[in-house]
C-alpha cells in the first residue's frame, strides 16, 4: 500500500511535468499547423527536442532579480503558481484508484488551490515594482477572483447531481450518463471560467503582451519565468482534466482500453481545444471581460444552479 | 495526527507573530496568509474538512487577495516601512502584549485542567454544515444574505457613472 | 457566441491547408528582381569602375553607413580611393542607389550576409566591386558625359556636338 502510494505520487508528478514541457512543443506545433506554418521542426524528429533546448536556455539564462524589486516576494511568487496547480492535481482521479489524495472535499480543494494561484500573479506583479507588472497583476487579480465565483457556481451542478464533493464519486456517478448532457450550460460556464483562471489566450489580459509588455512577469527571467511558463501549461492540463472529470465521465469509457488511457485521451482533446482557442480568438478588452463575467455568466451560473437543484429535488421526490 | 497538529499550530503561532512584527505591510499580509493556511490544516485534522476548504477559498483565496490588491495600489515604498518602525516604540506595543499574555496564561491554565470531553474526532461533512446552516441558523444566513445584497446594491450605486465620451469619434458608437 | 464557434471551426479547418512556409536554408524564397539587398559597385561595359566618387550616396544615406574618398586617375577618370559600407548600420533603403548619377551603386537581390563578427560586416571596395554591369547593361557614364578622359576628348561622347569655339566669330 505504502509503496504503491509513492508510485502514484511519483508517476503523477513525472507525467505532469513532462506533459507541461511537452505542451510547449505541442502548442507551438499546433498553432503553426492552424496558421499554415510548420513551427519548430529542426531539433530532433518533428522538432520535439526544442523542449530540451528551451529548458536548457531557461536554465542558463541570467536569473536576474531587479534591484528595485522586493526580493523575497519576487522569488516566492513563481513557486506559488506551480505549487498550487500541482497541489490541485492531488485530487484529480486519473483512473480507478489512481489518485493521490481521494479527499471527500475534492471539488472544494480544487477551488481552494486555484484561488491560491491568484497569489502568484498578484505577488509577482507587485514585487516586480514595475508599472506594467502592477497593471497586469491588478487585471489578473480581479479577473481571477471574479471568474472563480462562476467557476465555483458551475461546479456545484455536478456536485448536486452526484451528491458528493469527492471527484472519484462524481466520476462513478456518471456511469449512466455523462454530465455534459444535463449540465451543458454549466460546462460552458466552467470552460470559459477555466480559460480565465489559467489566463489563457482569449483572456490573457494579465499578460497582454501588446499592451503591457508581458504583464505580471515582465521583470522575470531565467527559470523564474520558466516557472510561470510551466505553471500556465500545468493550469491548462488541470482545467482540461477537471472538465473531463466533472463533465465527460473521467476515466469511464468502452472497456477495450484501460481507464487511464481514456482519461488521458479526453484530457488531450480539451488541451487541443485550449490551443485552438489561442489560435482563433482575439483578446477582449478588460472591461468587456469583467462585464461579460458579471452580467452574463454570473446570472447564467446562478440559473443553472437553481435549475439543477430544482430538477434534482423533483426527481428525488 | 498529533505531530501534524503541533507542526500546523506552531506554524500558525509563529506566522501570526511575524504578522504583527513586520514593518512592511505586504510581508505582514503574506504571513497572515500562511497563518490562515495552517489554521485550515488544523481544521482539516480535527474533522472539519469543509471548514478547511472554505477557509482557503474565502479567506485566503478571496478576501486576502482583495486586501493585497488594495495595498498593492497604495504604492507603499520603503519609507512607509521606516515610518512604521518609528511608530512602533515599546510604549505602544507593551500594553497589548501584556493583555495578550494574560489571555495566553488563562488559555494554558484551561488546557492543563483535566479534559472533561472525549478526545475523539467527529468528522463534520458538508451535508451537516448545510443542514445546520439552513436549519437552526436559518435566520443568520438570511440576515447575512440581506447584508450582502445591500452591499451589492450599494456597490452598484457607487460604481455607476454617467456615460463618458472618450473621443468625438466614439460619440455615436454604442457604449 | 455562434460567430466565435464559427471562427474556431474555420481555424480548425486550416489544419488541412497547404503550409506557406519556405524551409529556408534548403528551399530559397524567390526574390523579386527589384529586391533591395546587398549593395554592390558595378562596372562599365569596358570594365572600368562606374563610381566617380561624387559623395552623393554618402550624403543620401540616412544612417551614414557609406564612407568614401574620391581620387583621380592620370587618364582623367575619377574613382573612389576607398569605398566602405558598414552593413551593420545599413538599412537597405536604396536611397544611395537613387542618388547615384552614374548607376554605379546598386542593390542586389541577395540578403544572406550574416556574420559572427560584427567587423566582418564592414565591406571594403574590393568586396563591393563586382564584375558586372548590374541592372543597366550597356550604360557607360563617360560615353554620355562631356567629361574628357584619355581616349575620349570633349565633344566625342554620344549625342554630343563638338565644343563651340567661343573665341571665334564664325557661326
Amino acid at each position: 500500500m505504502e509503496a504503491q502510494y509513492w508510485w502514484i505520487i511519483g508517476g503523477v508528478l513525472f507525467v505532469l511535468l513532462n506533459t507541461a514541457a511537452g505542451l510547449i512543443w505541442l502548442e507551438r506545433r499546433m498553432l503553426a499547423l492552424w496558421q499554415d506554418r510548420y513551427g519548430p521542426n529542426r531539433a530532433g524528429p518533428f522538432g520535439i527536442l526544442i523542449v530540451l533546448a528551451d529548458t536548457l536556455k531557461l536554465f542558463f539564462k541570467e536569473d536576474w532579480i531587479p534591484p528595485f524589486a522586493d526580493k523575497v516576494v519576487f522569488v516566492f511568487a513563481p513557486a506559488v503558481v506551480v505549487a498550487s496547480v500541482l497541489m490541485a492535481f492531488a485530487v484529480v482521479p486519473f483512473g480507478p484508484g489512481i489518485v493521490v489524495a481521494d479527499m471527500n472535499i475534492g471539488v472544494l480543494f480544487f477551488l481552494a488551490m486555484s484561488s491560491l494561484g491568484v497569489y502568484s500573479i498578484v505577488l509577482g506583479g507587485w514585487a516586480s515594482n514595475n508599472k506594467y507588472a502592477l497593471l497586469g497583476a491588478m487585471r489578473g487579480a480581479s479577473q481571477m477572483i471574479s471568474y472563480e465565483v462562476f467557476m465555483g457556481l458551475a461546479l456545484m451542478g455536478p456536485v448536486i447531481l452526484s451528491g458528493t464533493f469527492n471527484l472519484s464519486g462524481i466520476v462513478e456517478a456518471q456511469r449512466g450518463m455523462w454530465y455534459i448532457f444535463p449540465q451543458l450550460l454549466g460546462f460552458v460556464i466552467f470552460f470559459i471560467a477555466g480559460i480565465a483562471e489559467t489566463h489563457r489566450l482569449p483572456f490573457d489580459i494579465p499578460e497582454a503582451e501588446s499592451e503591457l509588455v508581458a504583464g505580471f512577469h515582465s521583470e522575470y527571467s531565467g527559470m523564474k519565468f520558466g516557472m510561470f511558463f510551466i505553471g500556465e501549461y500545468l493550469g491548462i492540463t488541470l482545467i482540461s482534466s477537471m472538465i473531463v472529470t466533472l463533465y465527460f465521465g473521467g476515466w469511464l469509457g468502452p472497456a477495450f482500453l484501460p481507464g487511464v488511457i481514456w482519461f488521458v485521451l479526453k484530457t488531450f482533446v480539451f488541451i487541443m481545444v485550449f490551443i485552438l482557442l489561442r489560435a482563433s480568438m482575439p483578446r477582449p478588452r478588460y472591461d468587456q471581460l469583467m462585464e461579460y463575467g458579471w452580467k452574463v455568466l454570473f446570472p447564467l451560473s446562478l440559473l443553472n444552479l437553481l435549475g439543477t437543484a430544482a430538477v434534482k429535488l423533483f426527481i428525488d421526490k | 495526527m498529533g505531530t501534524a497538529f503541533y507542526i500546523a499550530a506552531a506554524v500558525a503561532v509563529l506566522s501570526t507573530i511575524m504578522v504583527i512584527t513586520r514593518y512592511n505591510i505586504m510581508h505582514a499580509l503574506l504571513y497572515f496568509n500562511v497563518s490562515m493556511l495552517s489554521v485550515a490544516v488544523v481544521f482539516y485534522l480535527y474533522g472539519a474538512p469543509f471548514m478547511a476548504a472554505l477557509e482557503l477559498i474565502v479567506y485566503a483565496g478571496a478576501i486576502m487577495v482583495l486586501i493585497i490588491f488594495f495595498v498593492m495600489m497604495l504604492n507603499l515604498g520603503s519609507q512607509t516601512a521606516g515610518e512604521e518602525r518609528s511608530w512602533m516604540t515599546p510604549g505602544v506595543w507593551i500594553g497589548p502584549s501584556v493583555l495578550c499574555l494574560v489571555l495566553l496564561a488563562e488559555l494554558v491554565y484551561l488546557m492543563v485542567q483535566p479534559a472533561d470531553t472525549g478526545a475523539e474526532i467527529k468528522v463534520v461533512d458538508p451535508k451537516e454544515v448545510g443542514k445546520s446552516l439552513f436549519g437552526p441558523y436559518m435566520l443568520a444566513v438570511e440576515l447575512a444574505g440581506m447584508l450582502l445584497m445591500a452591499g451589492i446594491v450599494g456597490a452598484y450605486h457607487l460604481g455607476r457613472q454617467k456615460k463618458k465620451i472618450v473621443h468625438r469619434f466614439l460619440e455615436n458608437s454604442p457604449s | 457566441m455562434f460567430s466565435l464557434l464559427r471562427s474556431m471551426w474555420l481555424v480548425f479547418l486550416h489544419m488541412f491547408h497547404k503550409r506557406e512556409t519556405y524551409q529556408y536554408p534548403e528551399e530559397k524564397a524567390p526574390l523579386p528582381a527589384r529586391w533591395r539587398g546587398r549593395i554592390a559597385l558595378t562596372r562599365d561595359p569596358d570594365g572600368g569602375e562606374r563610381c566617380v566618387g561624387c559623395y552623393l550616396c554618402a550624403a543620401a544615406c540616412p544612417v551614414d553607413c557609406i564612407s568614401l574618398q574620391a581620387a583621380e586617375a592620370p587618364d582623367g577618370r575619377r574613382y573612389p580611393g576607398f569605398f566602405r559600407i558598414n552593413f551593420s548600420r545599413c538599412i537597405f533603403c536604396g536611397f544611395c542607389e537613387e542618388a547615384c548619377p552614374t548607376y554605379a551603386i546598386q542593390l542586389l537581390p541577395d540578403f544572406e550576409m550574416a556574420e559572427y563578427d560584427r567587423q566582418n560586416l564592414v565591406y571594403e571596395k574590393e568586396d563591393l566591386l563586382i564584375n558586372s554591369q548590374g541592372k543597366y547593361p550597356g550604360y557607360n557614364y563617360y560615353r554620355v558625359a562631356g567629361m574628357a578622359i584619355a581616349g575620349k576628348d570633349k565633344g566625342e561622347a554620344r549625342h554630343e556636338e563638338p565644343p563651340v569655339n567661343v573665341r571665334s566669330l564664325l557661326p
